[in-house]
């Protein structure tokens, strides 16, 4: 292997966003005929990097990237898809890139068919040929039967099992001549086992032919299995190059997740105990890419609670449904008390108080001021802030303006006042007024979803200190839902990890790093809680 | 696939309800108009002449995933500046169509470039931009009709010019162009069924032969065709249909290659790629079809392609309304193609043929219907208005309706 050249190399990317530096510096290397796994969290920069090796238009309308990218050991540029296509890179994506109107073999040889002469390409040129049939069918069946799929070649995307697609995106990319490099992004994540079973030996069979596979995936057994090396990055930084023969699921999942953080001084523990104030059972949420397919939990009085997980895979999605946003079946009791599901407002009354992932969507009237975002749930839910005047109820401008004033101290909100419009504040002042928002409401246990998201570390630190102060000062119950691991771990007392819509373990926040990795990545063994 | 070849009721008509639906309405029409079915006919053949060009011109668009294009309203107006231009040469007749027919590319091609463009800047809003587009081309079209023409332009033709040399006449007297395409040849409606049976005899032998493997289902049509032909032509029962009853030959033979034209466009690269991108344009971009310039051409093709539609219409009519002719034929237009069981994202030849058919018929049904059911022709004309508007209303709630089905 040593005196082999890489196929592709990229050398020192990094890419920034707005500001934002998502890459700091990523080198990557995989070899002719290997399968290389690329490992790292949500969020680590694994489509920022993908995206750049094939010339998103994403990439190049912000700004471009730095650094090199290699093929061969020469210095190349890709510009656009069609130049990454030219240098023999292909992808499976994640998200199906087939047409779901077009047959397999239209899928297949999308935008390569193969032609033939016609009268009006005689006069017009190539675009006016025709499309050679039989061409497309026999190649079509020849591809698929190198992936060994039994499979009619004329029959229709939309109505295929969601296993069969994702080989007829790989019989795609085969039959493009020349393929040097395959990327797999998760392939395995919307397959059962068996097909995915069936996906790794075509993968190996691939590679056995030369083609250079890289390998995204969460699941770190099929890194074992598969691959020869294994790149980890985080939070956009490169980690470690390492021969999987030498390494192992924990070092793995260790130098996923693992990074220095700040600790956050905690004065009071909570001590476990069985009191419990809030029981989920079997809680089933339909949240479009955070389905929920089953939760059970429960939550201590007074803990503070994180519920992690990698992205995608219903830790968003618990939340939203017991606060009614999106349909959700199951049962969820609150001190005793059934939670009317499907309903914001009686999940509002019955004191439960939600801080939304998508702040500047959901969470706040972006062009009202402070005082009356933070005033509006409880005066649309409880008809606080009111002055009544007979028939006609009015909105009493002076305890707004004091209720606001009241927190724009205790959160230590930076603003110019009341009225300013929340629009112009800094991303981590915006997630004060929600939490402001929702304590007006005087809740008794209160969820927060990604609370740090798009904050920088300074505020990060405020916002979550708000919420250890909460739970400290005033003995609420705190849910924390974030995909940050370290963050969790900093402020909470237990931690739920959620995998594939269940939650699949609750560990105590004290626990390995490699523990949460693995709960995360699906594997249970060994990780007693 | 052939799982399900059993005729299930249900789903035809949940696939066909539009068309279904207005084939029942006009029945009844039919009969309560209480008009001779062969002068019905005989309207409708003429008004289908007319318009037919025109609705499928809208498919390519349809099918490039931009909807139905109200913005074909320009090439309306391409065809009308052309046509005015002939006449300013003082052409006449087939010359005056044909010169027309040459210049009005350019303008389509233009006018077909400019509202693409603006198409690419709005994806996803392609309808709402491009009847957007109709009504400010309008505005353009006025000044260049009111002003540059007798004004910058020296026009010195008395038939086209208002009385002070400044602006188009409102209503231009068509009488040297009138049927200059539509009377070159007309037969009667027998003939033209035996000459259709024979096309469709000698493409079920070129069949035949080609796949070494009867064509049947074709030879069957061309049977039966030409049993209804001989029948027309021997048997007393029709004879008022065959006297009433004439067809264009030449207006019926450029639709029909118009639909061979685009039935064969559809199975070229370029034809794959506009279906491609219109099922999903980040997928086709992803493959490396240039969308954008997809798009283009779609708009183009279908603006140059309504603009020759439009002056199939005109010379059929035989006047020029110079500001107003072009009004609402996008909106026409697309209502017939919906009509015919299209959806905006799903349409094709035998739907915008049947659509036009229904259209026109119910069109010129409704007045005298209405009549003889409510007693006032006004209910008559009001269903025209509603016809249109509603038709396009329902089409787009029906397919909304469709689309929120299949997420389930």
């Amino acid at each position: 292997m040593e005196n082999l050249k890489p196929v592709l190399e990229m050398v020192d990317i990094k890419k920034n966003y707005f500001g934002n530096q998502v890459l700091k510096g990523v080198s990557l290397k995989v070899m002719p005929g290997e399968i290389h796994a690329l490992c790292g969290e949500n969020g680590a920069g694994k489509s920022t990097l993908m995206n750049i090796l094939f010339g998103m238009p994403v990439i190049h309308s912000t700004g471009g990237f730095e650094g090199e990218i290699r093929m061969d050991g020469e210095v190349i540029e890709i510009k656009t898809p069609r130049d990454a296509m030219k240098y023999g890179i292909g992808m499976v994506h994640q998200e199906f890139m087939l047409i779901p109107g077009f047959s397999v073999e239209e899928n297949v040889k999308l935008n390569r068919e193969p032609l033939k002469e016609s009268i009006l390409g005689k006069f017009l040129g190539e675009p006016m040929k025709n499309l050679n049939r039989d061409e497309i069918r026999r190649d079509t069946q020849a591809a698929l039967d190198q992936l060994g799929m039994d499979m009619m070649p004329a029959d229709k995307v939309a109505g295929l099992p969601v296993g069969y697609m994702q080989f007829v995106e790989i019989a795609r990319e085969i039959d493009k001549r020349g393929v040097r490099l395959l990327v797999f992004d998760e392939p395995t994540a919307v397959l059962t086992e068996g097909e995915a079973e069936r996906l790794l030996a075509a993968m190996k069979a691939l590679a056995d032919q030369g083609i250079a596979i890289l390998f995204i995936t969460h699941r770190l057994d099929e890194v074992m299995t598969a691959s020869q090396h294994v790149t980890i990055i985080r939070d956009g930084a490169f980690v470690k190059y390492l021969n999987t023969k030498e390494t192992n699921v924990t070092e793995i999942s260790a130098l996923m997740v693992g990074r220095e953080v700040e600790v956050i001084e905690r004065t009071k523990h909570h001590e476990a105990s069985n009191e419990i104030v809030m029981e989920i059972e079997d809680l089933k949420v339909e949240m479009p890419g955070e389905m929920v397919k089953g939760v059970n939990l429960k939550i201590e009085k007074g803990e503070i609670l994180g519920i992690g997980g990698l992205a995608g895979q219903g830790k968003i999605g618990i939340a939203n449904g017991i606060m009614g946003l999106y349909p959700a079946t199951g049962k969820v009791t609150f001190e005793g008390k059934e939670v009317t599901l499907n309903n914001p407002k009686a999940a509002i009354n019955a004191q439960i108080a939600f801080v939304s992932e998508d702040r500047r969507g959901v969470g706040l009237l972006l062009d009202e001021s402070i005082a009356f975002n933070i005033a509006v749930p409880a005066l649309q839910n409880q008809g606080k802030f009111l002055k009544k005047f007979g028939p006609v109820s009015l909105m009493d401008q002076a305890a707004v303006t004091e209720n606001a004033n009241k927190y724009i101290e205790e959160l230590d909100i930076r603003c110019t006042g009341p009225n300013q419009n929340v629009r112009r504040l800094s991303g981590g002042n915006q997630q004060k007024v929600c939490i402001a928002k929702a304590l007006t409401s005087e809740p008794k246990i209160i969820f927060v979803s990604e609370p740090t998201r798009g904050i920088d570390i300074g505020a990060k630190r405020l916002v979550l200190d708000t919420l250890v102060k909460l739970n400290e000062e005033q003995g609420m119950t705190v849910i924390i839902t974030s995909s940050e691991l370290a963050e969790l771990k900093s402020v909470c007392d237990r931690i739920a990890i959620v995998t594939e819509g269940k939650v699949i373990g609750v560990l105590p926040a004290s626990e390995d790093d490699a523990k949460f990795g693995l709960l995360m990545s699906g594997i249970t063994e060994g990780v007693e809680g | 696939m052939l799982k399900n070849k059993k005729f299930n009721f249900k789903e035809f008509f949940a696939e066909n309800a539009v068309p279904v639906v207005f084939l029942t309405i006009s029945a009844v029409f039919v009969y309560y108009s209480g008009t001779q079915p062969a002068i019905i006919m005989n309207d409708v053949v003429a008004r289908f002449a007319r318009n037919a060009f025109f609705v499928i011109s809208l498919l390519i668009p349809v099918l490039a995933g931009m909807g139905l294009n109200f913005g074909i309203v320009v090439g309306a107006m391409a065809a009308q500046i052309g046509l005015y231009w002939a006449l300013a040469l003082k052409m006449e007749g087939i010359a005056a169509i044909a010169f027309a027919a040459v210049v009005c590319v350019p303008f389509a091609v233009l006018f077909g470039f400019l509202s693409g463009a603006l198409n690419n800047k709005t994806k996803g809003q392609e309808m709402l931009t491009s009847m957007f587009v109709g009504y400010f081309a309008h505005g353009l079209y006025m000044l260049l009709f009111l002003f540059i023409i007798g004004g910058i332009i020296p026009i010195d033709v008395y038939e086209i010019i208002l009385p002070n040399g400044v602006g188009a006449r409102s209503s231009i007297d068509l009488t040297q162009v009138k049927g200059a395409v539509d009377s070159i040849l007309k037969v009667d409606l027998f003939t033209f069924v035996l000459a259709l049976a024979a096309i469709v005899a000698i493409i079920a032998v070129v069949n035949t032969v080609k796949a070494k493997k009867p064509d049947i289902a074709k030879f069957v049509v061309a049977v039966l065709l030409a049993g209804l032909g001989v029948a027309g032509n021997t048997m007393p029962a029709f004879l008022m249909f065959k006297r009433v009853v004439k067809i264009p030959v030449v207006t019926y033979g450029l639709i029909g290659l118009l639909c061979v034209f685009i039935t064969a466009f559809f199975k070229t690269k370029m034809g794959q790629d506009m279906r491609a991108v219109g099922q999903n344009m980040e997928i086709a971009e992803v493959s490396g079809i240039n969308v954008n310039k997809i798009r283009i051409i779609a708009n183009i093709m279908s603006v140059v392609l309504s603009a020759w539609g439009q002056l199939l219409f005109l010379q059929n009519l035989g006047t020029l309304s110079t500001y107003t002719a072009h009004q609402n034929v996008g909106m026409f237009a697309g209502a017939a193609l919906l009509i015919g069981g299209a959806s905006v994202t799903k349409a094709t030849v035998p739907q915008a043929i049947l659509g036009t058919f229904l259209f026109h018929l119910l069109f010129n049904v409704s007045p005298l219907a209405g009549q003889n059911i409510f007693g006032s022709a006004l209910i008559g004309e009001y269903f025209r208005v509603f016809i249109v508007y509603g038709v396009i209303a329902l089409a787009i709630v029906l397919h909304a309706a469709k689309k929120a089905g299949g997420k389930k």
